[in-house]
């Protein structure tokens, strides 16, 4: 591994190792670049991932206080856990499920296909889908995403065969195993999938992608990266023209340090990103850095999301096998009829009998709760993911009198649901509920939006400077050497789960800057 | 918790066994009725833990469990009061609050008199307390995991890929463009 000295700034500085930071870190390498990445938590293999859920929660959960504001039902339930995602190298594509899905074009201008909505701070992206497309390809490539590249589907498991009858019965037609970053064969040196189950736990065979074993590995063997692990961002410094400087950060003994930077990305999710940002405003920019358009932190998404679950008189055992094992993409479209726009996936979900128990509905207690906890072997459950609205009030802000232990202000993160997300759910449960019904389901469970795992559009892109905080590039309106690297930088969320987005997007963003960097433009 | 049968016995007794609270030289001890386990506490009074050990059950009632799966989560709770004061003061407090709640002590209650208190006091610090450590800590138990069907860890059996991932043999067959085989 590089070592490289404190006041070298000649380095990129990569905040954060997850698909976005872990991928662009590596594409940066791959280019000859010098790139120190600092990852708030520790590195860890898969073989000390474990098959338990709370043990697997706190061995790689973002765990730092965070409070929540609005009247989504997560504030009620979860008060201090707005997301569930992770500190720990490969963030959290060690949680993640895999589905791996290019947006749909209409996706990129829904300012324009969509209209004006009320309420809604609705932008056309600054590049379209073929901007991106080759970037698309060469992300599930580098994934082995499955159906792409020649790549089988996966075995869809119990819960799948249950989605599909419904499914099927009910009239859907694009119903399969995903588009999943999850080896259906062996491929890049990792086993194809043994359906372990536990996707969410972190991939103990690391059958599905994450940056730990991929990216960051081939990133070091380069010889150019250096990964400070527990090291986390602070502050990001600026000199009198607005130029980043470098990153203060606080080492796993608590101690600070300055790390020069040639650039600095930033790719730390999207309540950390804005967060760091607002945490680094000074005299020149008392609104924190890259703000000048008052965009950081605005426009928060997590997808409109909840889920159904169904009970059968015969056993699914849904835990058996892939987490997200399959897909309905019928109602990924964007079909105004339905009273609402923009579309959502339905994608198998399980749960594990200790997690079914503190989300089935959370706050539940009771016979008649315990009553169907008890159908657990049969019952399958799906996952709603449809585009939600952007809100300037959905806002990631700084706490105004919590700290955290470096004396920072922690974040505060606002949601409340659009009339659209509202009307898109109630349409998604309603058509969850028809697909197990028509597969026989005995009772049907409307369950709510867990903490997000989805976190997006806190630092988005514009075509102008006014509409958001970085170019097509995700390189910051105000200071040309910062960057946005991670979900934070999407102008709009799509009815896709955000990965594969945000590493093409890594790809792409790697070239341009490598380009910039060659042409001492920055 | 000491168990004082082996193992098997213990798993064979302890799910109809039902749990007595004693004090014996001082120290208060959640036992099994016939014997095959006990623990001891180290914060709670008898009163507490009886009062607990009956509201556990009422939050999230399994006939098919014995009591010693919810002891296990009085035993955890007992523990976490030893290291927090705090957490000590809200449960005694609450406790106190059950008996006043009616002027009659809520274990004197039927068992629906019991639970109409607990809908009373169901905002309170004391009852989430209770909530959130029960529905974590008995559904968090190993061995009550295979009355729900639920079975857990499966890496060192090699995932599930030969072990039954798709043998819900009741649904429809996906074509295999849906579901494509497993790796031969």
């Amino acid at each position: 591994m590089a070592r490289y000295e404190l006041n070298d700034d000649s380095v990129v500085v990569v905040i954060g190792s997850g698909a976005g930071g872990g991928t662009l870190a590596n594409e940066l390498c791959q280019k000859g670049v010098k790139v120190v990445l600092l990852e708030a938590g520790k590195r860890l293999s898969p073989e000390e991932f474990v098959n338990d859920e709370w043990a697997a929660f706190v061995q790689t959960a973002w765990l730092d206080k965070r409070t929540t504001s609005g009247s989504w039902r997560v504030a009620r339930d979860f008060p201090n856990l707005p997301a569930w995602i992770c500190k720990t190298v490969g963030g959290s594509t060690v949680h993640w499920a895999g589905a791996s899905l290019r947006f749909q074009e209409h996706e990129f201008k829904t300012r324009t296909v969509y209209g004006e909505i009320g309420g809604a701070t609705l932008l056309d992206w600054p590049i379209g889908l073929s901007d991106l497309e080759p970037y698309y390809a060469k992300a599930e490539a580098k994934m082995g995403v499955t159906r792409t590249h020649g790549i089988p589907g996966l075995p869809g498991n119990n819960n799948f065969k249950v989605m599909y009858t419904g499914a099927k019965r009910l009239g859907y037609k694009i119903v399969h195993t995903g588009r999943m970053a999850i080896n259906s064969r062996e491929r890049d040196g990792r086993p194809h999938c043994l359906q372990i189950g536990f996707c969410f736990q972190g991939c103990k065979s690391a059958a599905k992608w994450s940056t730990l074993y991929t990216e960051i590995p081939a990133a070091e063997a380069t010889g150019r990266l250096e990964l400070r692990t527990e090291c986390q961002a602070l502050q990001i410094q600026h000199d009198a023209n607005g130029k980043i400087t470098g990153v203060l950060y606080a080492d796993a003994d608590g101690k600070q340090h300055v790390q020069k930077a040639r650039v600095v990305c930033i790719a730390c999710n999207a309540i950390e990103s804005p967060r760091l940002l607002l945490n680094s405003a000074s005299s020149k920019y008392p609104d924190g850095l890259a703000n000048s358009s008052g965009q950081v932190g605005r426009n928060y998404m997590r997808h409109t999301t909840g889920s159904v679950y169904a009970t059968f008189d015969r056993p699914v055992h849904m835990f058996r096998g892939t987490t997200m094992a399959g897909i309905i993409m019928d109602e990924a479209g964007h079909d105004p009829k339905r009273g609402f726009a923009g579309g959502y996936e339905l994608e198998t979900l399980s749960l594990g009998l200790p997690f079914m128990a503190a989300f089935l509905d959370p706050g539940a207690w009771g016979r008649e709760f315990t009553r169907k906890l008890e159908g657990y072997a049969h019952m399958a459950g799906m996952w709603i993911v449809g585009e939600d609205m952007p809100q300037a009030s959905n806002r990631v802000t700084l706490h105004p009198t919590e700290k955290d232990r470096f004396g920072l202000p922690i974040p505060n993160v606002h949601f409340d649901d659009h009339p659209n997300d509202i009307a898109m759910r109630a349409h998604a449960y309603r058509q969850g509920a028809a697909v197990y019904l028509a597969a026989g389901a005995r009772e049907v469970y409307e369950v709510p939006p867990y903490p997000s795992t989805h976190n997006l559009g806190t630092n988005r892109m514009s075509a102008r400077p006014q509409d958001g905080v970085c170019n097509a590039f995700g390189q910051t309106w105000d200071h040309e050497n910062l960057f946005i690297s991670d979900g934070s930088q999407f102008t709009t969320g799509a009815a896709e789960n955000p990965t594969l987005t945000i590493v093409a997007l890594a790809i792409r963003q790697a070239e341009y800057l490598a380009d910039q960097m060659a042409k001492n433009a920055i | 918790m000491k168990r004082v049968l082996d193992r098997r016995l213990f798993l064979r007794t302890a799910a109809s066994a039902t749990a007595t609270v004693i004090t014996t030289g001082g120290a208060v001890v959640i036992a099994a009725s016939n014997g095959a386990w006990a623990m001891t506490l180290s914060t709670f009074d008898a009163t507490t833990a009886r009062v607990l050990l009956v509201m556990t059950r009422h939050l999230y009632p399994h006939d098919m469990l014995g009591d010693v799966y919810y002891a296990e989560v009085v035993e955890s709770l007992d523990k976490k009061a030893k290291a927090d004061p705090g957490l000590a003061k809200t449960i005694r407090e609450g406790v106190a609050g059950l008996d006043r709640a009616t002027g009659v002590p809520w274990l004197q209650l039927s068992p629906g008199g019991q639970v109409e208190v607990l809908k009373m006091i169901e905002t309170s610090p004391f009852f989430q307390t209770v909530r959130g450590e029960t529905v974590v800590g008995l559904y968090n138990n190993k061995l009550v995991w295979h009355h729900f069907g639920y079975q857990g860890s499966s890496t060192e059996f090699g995932g599930y890929l030969h072990r039954g991932f798709q043998d819900a043999g009741w649904t429809m067959q996906p074509d295999a463009e849906a579901s494509p085989p497993p790796p031969a």
